[in-house]
């Protein structure tokens, strides 16, 4: 039964974005602070830390998960994805991102990355989203820039369009 | 808004989860999905110096069926009970409270049994529990035992479980043939924790109407088939009888008002679906 000390750190290994990453973490470490500080992967925001505003989701497993609620010890052997690895190529927005642009669906960005996680995930389960089920799915961040409206504009045309889009390819950058 | 330091268990049996249980008592917690815990980890209103995980028991994240019973283990993620296809057949109220349990983020993680033994006294499973008089499964090493849930939830947070018990599963009957069932609830955001929630369960010669969030946990009570002016004067006592506090959320007023008057739309939701 592997028991990990408190005072001491341990080797977590997962796949982010498609590629392995590791990072040392004393057992109440929380997955926010692994991706940020451990790993530098800043795009997973922090906001309240107890799971109500929805900032640093991120997908495990393909499942949307509040980074904040989750310890990095709970990331080992698992697959995580953050707002890094959304887009096709570094210079390039993926569908859900472009929509967001052009319907002005962010302003500060404080939420977006993870409303864009979220989003993605629940695409993937439910590729023919009615604006209800995506205001639910929005319904468990906080904007406090938008009203929502815009984000559920964008929502529902890139729903539209990556229907028609061929998948796009596994994004290989972090 | 960081964790105290614990020490940290992965069991890879129930066995082993039991064992740590046992040893370590009142200073350890069980972490399922953690959308409870976390929280109170990260507020540091819970200190506990050992977590042990049970995700990677085995076994545990299969719902099963048993007779009249539906039997979902600790490691039962909400999401998953509720993709189940045939819940809604199964038992209806549990298919309506479920895409009120936290926000689809919350529920892709979070366990049916953590949101029990975490007794929040405004939360769903709690509350079909105690209206659907389900029941509470508990290990230790020393026994196992079954607790009725309206025994089970005690106040506040607080439940029947001892310190080394883990909850094994939680059973919801099924649905009986001539049965109604719904849900409402209200709250300042669909997802946040209910100011009130109701549930009613109709039969051919009784109402069943259980509420969260007023008393401090879910109360269950039941009435021959009232209606009117009579059902409007039970609604009224029960009401007054859950001893609702204000908050920073609500007053008591609007809770005893809620209680009146969503009870009574769920009530009569549930007399229009007895089938």
């Amino acid at each position: 039964m592997p028991r990990l000390s408190a005072t001491a750190r341990h080797r977590v290994a997962f796949t982010l974005n498609g590629r392995p990453v590791s990072l040392e973490a004393e057992p109440r470490l929380l997955a926010t602070d692994a991706l940020r500080h451990g790993l530098g992967a800043t795009g997973t925001h922090v906001g309240c830390e107890h799971g109500v505003c929805g900032a640093c989701t991120i997908q495990i497993d393909g499942a949307p998960a509040r980074a904040c609620l989750t310890l990095a010890v709970q990331l080992e052997g698992r697959d995580v994805r953050t707002v890094e690895g959304l887009s096709p190529a570094a210079d390039r927005l993926s569908v859900m991102q472009a929509a967001f642009r052009r319907h002005h669906a962010l302003q500060c960005g404080f939420c977006t990355a993870g409303i864009l996680i979220s989003l993605d995930a629940f695409l993937r389960e439910q590729p023919h989203p009615t604006e209800d089920e995506l205001r639910e799915v929005v319904g468990g961040h906080l904007c406090r820039c938008t009203g929502y409206t815009p984000i559920i504009r964008a929502a529902l045309e890139a729903a539209a369009q990556l229907l028609d889009a061929p998948p796009l390819p596994e994004p290989a950058h972090v | 808004m960081k964790p105290a330091a614990f020490d940290y268990i992965r069991a890879g049996d129930l066995s082993e989860a039991l064992d740590a249980l046992a040893r370590h008592g009142s200073d350890a917690r069980i972490i399922a999905g953690g959308q409870s815990l976390l929280p109170m980890l990260n507020m540091r209103l819970a200190k506990p110096t050992v977590l042990i995980d049970v995700m990677a028991i085995p076994g545990l994240d299969k719902v099963r069926r048993a007779g009249d019973a539906i039997i979902v283990p600790a490691g039962v993620r909400q999401a998953a009970l509720m993709r189940r296809p045939e819940l809604s057949a199964e038992q209806p109220l549990l298919a309506a409270a479920l895409p009120w349990l936290g926000h689809y983020q919350t529920r892709a993680r979070g366990t049916v049994c953590g949101s029990a033994a975490h007794a929040d006294p405004s939360a769903e499973i709690p509350l079909c529990l105690v209206a659907l008089d389900g029941e509470i499964r508990l290990r230790s090493r020393r026994k196992s035992r079954t607790v009725k849930a309206g025994d089970f939830f005690a106040g506040m947070m607080v439940t029947d479980k001892a310190d080394d018990e883990l909850i094994e599963a939680v059973v919801f009957p099924v649905a009986r043939p001539g049965t109604g069932h719904a849900f409402k609830e209200v709250a300042r955001r669909h997802g946040d924790f209910a100011i009130v929630g109701c549930a009613a369960v109709v039969t051919a010669d009784a109402i069943h109407l259980a509420v969260a969030g007023v008393a401090d946990k879910p109360e269950r009570r039941s009435f021959p088939l009232l209606d009117g002016s009579a059902l409007s004067d039970a609604l009224n006592a029960f009401a007054w009888d859950l001893d609702a506090r204000d908050d920073f959320h609500a007053t008591a007023r609007l809770r005893r008002d809620l209680v009146r008057s969503l009870g009574r739309d769920t009530i009569a939701e549930a007399l229009s679906c007895r089938a």
